[in-house]
Order: structure tokens, then sequence, then C-alpha cells
């Protein structure tokens, strides 16, 4: 078994399926059809870039470009996770947050399995690193999230409740309990569900993708449950990161709820 | 029981504020709605952010705890919050004096074993507000607001506050009820010597229990002339 390379030619036939959809969506009125050839073309762009530059990347294995590439998906990362709160907090904190606790459990994380499990020479081999902190960065970030939006749009919903046991003498952590253990509860559900249902409902991408390269099935189904083990990990410590780091701020040294720390809700401002 | 005395306290909306309270006092403080009363009383509880000092007797808000404090000062606020689904986990709570002084450690396991039956005095408390002990059973969202009201001050009073700090405390509430409650407060204030600082736009409940009363008039907290 060996890949078989991908000409022009091949790519070109399935993007005329593509163009058919397409097509198809014109003559039924579906009103997508613009849609569609943008996204198509705007895959087309990112994935050959990104092709390009692991190229070179794996080409030169210079430490400070790679460093560069994971800052970038880093940094990309954190915003993503900005943009998906409805309620974010504000400042530097909004960005902070998010990133911070990513850059923790991904990083710390794919350095552990590269080092000490895959064991990889040099660790910062970019063929290993880039595409494991890729599926790092993309589950703990939807994980963090989830669970930042549910936190802070609880709180900011839930003030009377909070509020009503500050009253009655219970500490910042107290009052705001089940509340964070609520938000981090719905930032683990999509990859605990993800592990149930793997290779019976779904094929992972991943492995999907291995397996038409050309491995073995087998090496493909252990990498597959490595890297799922990986994102639990990563999106659990990533989650309660944000969420204990989230939950202090929203609250003052002489634990007040303080909902001033957050930005107005999308409709509102 | 000590006094209540704010030292130049600045709650949002308000001039600087000074008063005192003595222990066992009842104060009233009026003013058009959104004029800072129950800001005032926020600030006092250290739920805002806010400057300025309060003291219980001798000892200053700023050398206590934030929750022990707000143990302390008992706000009961317009709108009372619920975070459980049943009544009964809103009264779990004892302050840690009350704990101490509760009595020898084998009532204490018969508490564990009659959760509900426990104390004859969280029963005489809610029988004083017009409830049965059974209401600690009762989903939060089954009460109606003039219940929930008395519930709120039930649960804040089951921590023996040293002071209250009343906000609009009858305001939902059929004058059966009401008077209920104001005897309870007078009660608590009678037996226990709690400063109480109550807000309410009720004139007559003013005339009726008040010693002393300020009003809040274009931003300042001033005494309020005799009728």
């Amino acid at each position: 078994m060996s890949l078989i390379p991908l000409g022009p030619f091949d790519l070109t036939l399935a993007a005329g399926l593509v163009l058919l959809l397409a097509g198809l969506s014109w003559r039924l009125h579906l009103g997508v059809e613009r849609r569609i050839l943008v996204a198509a073309a705007r895959s087309t762009v990112q994935l050959i870039l990104l092709g390009l530059v692991l190229k070179v990347l794996f080409e030169t294995t210079d430490p400070w470009l790679i460093a560069l590439l994971a800052l970038v998906m880093l940094s990309v990362a954190g915003w993503e996770v900005m943009a998906r709160q409805t309620r974010r907090f504000r400042g530097p904190w909004g960005y902070g947050i998010g990133a911070s606790s990513m850059f923790l459990s991904s990083f710390s994380i794919t350095v552990l399995a590269l080092t000490v499990i895959i064991g990889v020479e040099p660790w910062y081999q970019p063929q290993y690193l880039i595409p494991l902190l890729g599926m790092l960065l993309g589950n703990t970030m939807s994980g963090i999230a989830i669970a930042l939006d549910g936190l802070t749009r609880q709180a900011a919903e839930g003030r009377g409740r909070i509020e009503a046991r500050l009253l009655l003498g219970a500490s910042w952590s107290e009052a705001i309990a089940d509340i964070r253990r609520d938000a981090l509860r719905s930032g683990l559900i999509p990859i605990v569900n993800a592990m149930a249902s793997a290779g019976i409902v779904s094929l992972p991408g991943m492995m999907t993708g291995q397996i038409l390269a050309g491995s073995p099935p087998m090496e493909a189904a252990k990498y597959q449950l490595l890297i799922m083990f990986l994102i639990a990990a990563g999106t659990g410590l990533g989650s309660v990161a944000a969420i204990w780091a989230g939950s202090r701020r929203l609250f003052d040294d002489r634990h007040r709820l303080r909902l001033d720390r957050l930005a107005s809700g999308r409709g509102a401002a | 029981m000590p006094s209540l005395r704010l030292q130049q306290l600045r709650p949002r909306l308000l001039e600087p504020v000074s008063l005192t309270l003595a222990a066992g006092a009842l104060g009233f403080v009026s003013g058009p709605s959104g004029a800072g009363k129950s800001l005032l009383l926020r600030a006092i509880a250290d739920l805002d952010p806010n400057d300025g000092e309060v003291f219980l007797g001798d000892q200053a808000r700023s050398s206590v705890a934030a929750p022990d404090w707000r143990r302390r000062v008992g706000l009961l606020p317009a709108e009372s919050g619920w975070w459980a689904e049943t009544v009964a986990p809103h009264f779990a709570r004892r302050s840690a004096g009350a704990e101490r002084t509760h009595g020898p450690v084998d009532e204490d396991a018969r508490h564990r074993q009659r959760p509900r039956q426990q104390d004859q005095e969280l029963d005489a408390l809610l029988r004083r507000f017009g409830f049965e002990a059974d209401v600690l059973d009762w989903t939060v969202l089954r009460l109606s607001t003039g219940e929930r009201q008395r519930l709120a001050l039930a649960r804040l009073l089951w921590l023996h506050p040293q002071a209250l700090l009343l906000d609009e405390a009858t305001a939902n509430l059929d004058p059966a009820n009401r008077s209920a409650v104001e005897a309870v407060v007078e009660d608590y204030r009678r037996r226990r010597g709690a400063a109480v600082l109550w807000a309410s736009h009720d004139p007559e409940q003013r005339a009726r229990l008040g010693d002393v009363a300020w009003v809040i008039r274009e931003h300042r907290l001033v005494p309020e002339e005799g009728p």
C-alpha cells in the first residue's frame, strides 16, 4: 500500500462536482450558489497555502519558523474563542483568558505527546508538531468557547441568585459553584460524545486521511486513539483553566459580582 | 448587639453619607424611586464597589472578610434570588457563631438523621411568617412574590445578622402579612438589639414604626422633618 498522488486533473474533476452543485442551487433557486463557490475557492486557496508553508517548514526544520507558525495558530484560535462569546470580558481579559488557557493546555499536551509518548527527534519536528497542535487547538478552542460562553451568560442572567448567596455569607466560589459546574460540563460534552461515537457512527477525519495515505488501518486507529485522548485531556484542562480564571475575574477581592467587567450583549450594544 | 455607623460612605448616585444607628434603633430611608435607596443599602453590605467605611460597633468593615461582613449586616434585597429548586437548601447555612452554640454532639447526629424536622427554632421562625414546616419542601417556582419575600426575610433572620438592611421588605404583601413581617422585625430588633435600616416608600409605615427617618433629596441623605 502506498500513496497515489493526486494530479491537477483529479482535483478538477472533484471541483466539477462542486460546480455542478452550484448549478443545481441556481436551477432550484436555493440562493446559495455564490456562497458555495466562495467557500470552495477559499478552502482551495487556504489549503494550498498551508501545503506550501508546511512544505517549506518541513524542509528547513527551523525552530523559529515553527514557533512563529504555532503562535499564529494560537492567536487565531484565541480570536475565535473571543468572537464566539455573547458577553465577553472587557479589555485584554476577553482575549487573554481564552488564549492563555489554550496555550496552557494545547502546548503542554502537545509537547508531552511529542517528547514522551511519540518520542519524535527533535521534538519540534514540524511533520508531527503542526498537525498535532492543529488538532488540539481546534478542539480545545470549541470546548473553551462553549464553557466560557456558558459561564458569562449564566452569570449575567443569574445575578439575582448569585448575589442572594453572597448576601447570605457565601464566598465568591460558593456563589458561582453551580454555574461553574454547568459551564464546564457543557464544554466537555462534545468531546465525550465524539469519543463515544468514534468508529461506529463516524470515521474520524484523521484516521480516514491516514488510511487513504496508505497507513495500515491498525496504525491509523492507534494514532486516532492517541489524538482523541490528547484532545479530551487538552479540552478538559483548557476548559478548567478558562472557567477558573473567568469565574475569578467575575468577582473582586471583596467577593462582589462584577458584571461591569463584561461587555454588554451583542444585541444591546 | 453593635451599632451601625457609616463614615463618608459613597454609594453610586449619592454624596458621601455619614450616619449612626444605635443598637436596637430603627431608621427609615425614603426618597423617590431611582434616588439610590437600594444602592445605599448595597454599598453598606459591600455588594457594589464603594468608598468610605462602615462600622458595626468598633469593628470596621475593611477589617472583616466580605462574606463574614455580609452575614453580619444582613441585607434583604427588594427582589430575592433563589438558587435551588426547593426551599430547604436556602436554609442550609448557619452563621459560624450560631453553629458553635448549637448544642452537644449527639444532637447534631440526631439532626443528620432527621434533617427536615431538625430545628424547632426554624419551625417557629417559619410559623411566625405564616408558613408550616412543609414549606421547606415546596418548589421555589410555586411561590408567589409575597411568599418569596417573606421566606427571603426568614432565611436572612435564620443567620442571626447583627444588623438588618431592609429594602422595601413589605412592598408586595397584603396588610395581614405586612403586619406579621413588621412584628417579626420589631421583635428581632428589640430582643436582639439589632440596628435596622429600612428603605421604604410607605409614609404610614414610617409613622407607625419609625424612630429616625432620612430622605434622599438631590443626591443627599438628609434627616426627615417630623410630620
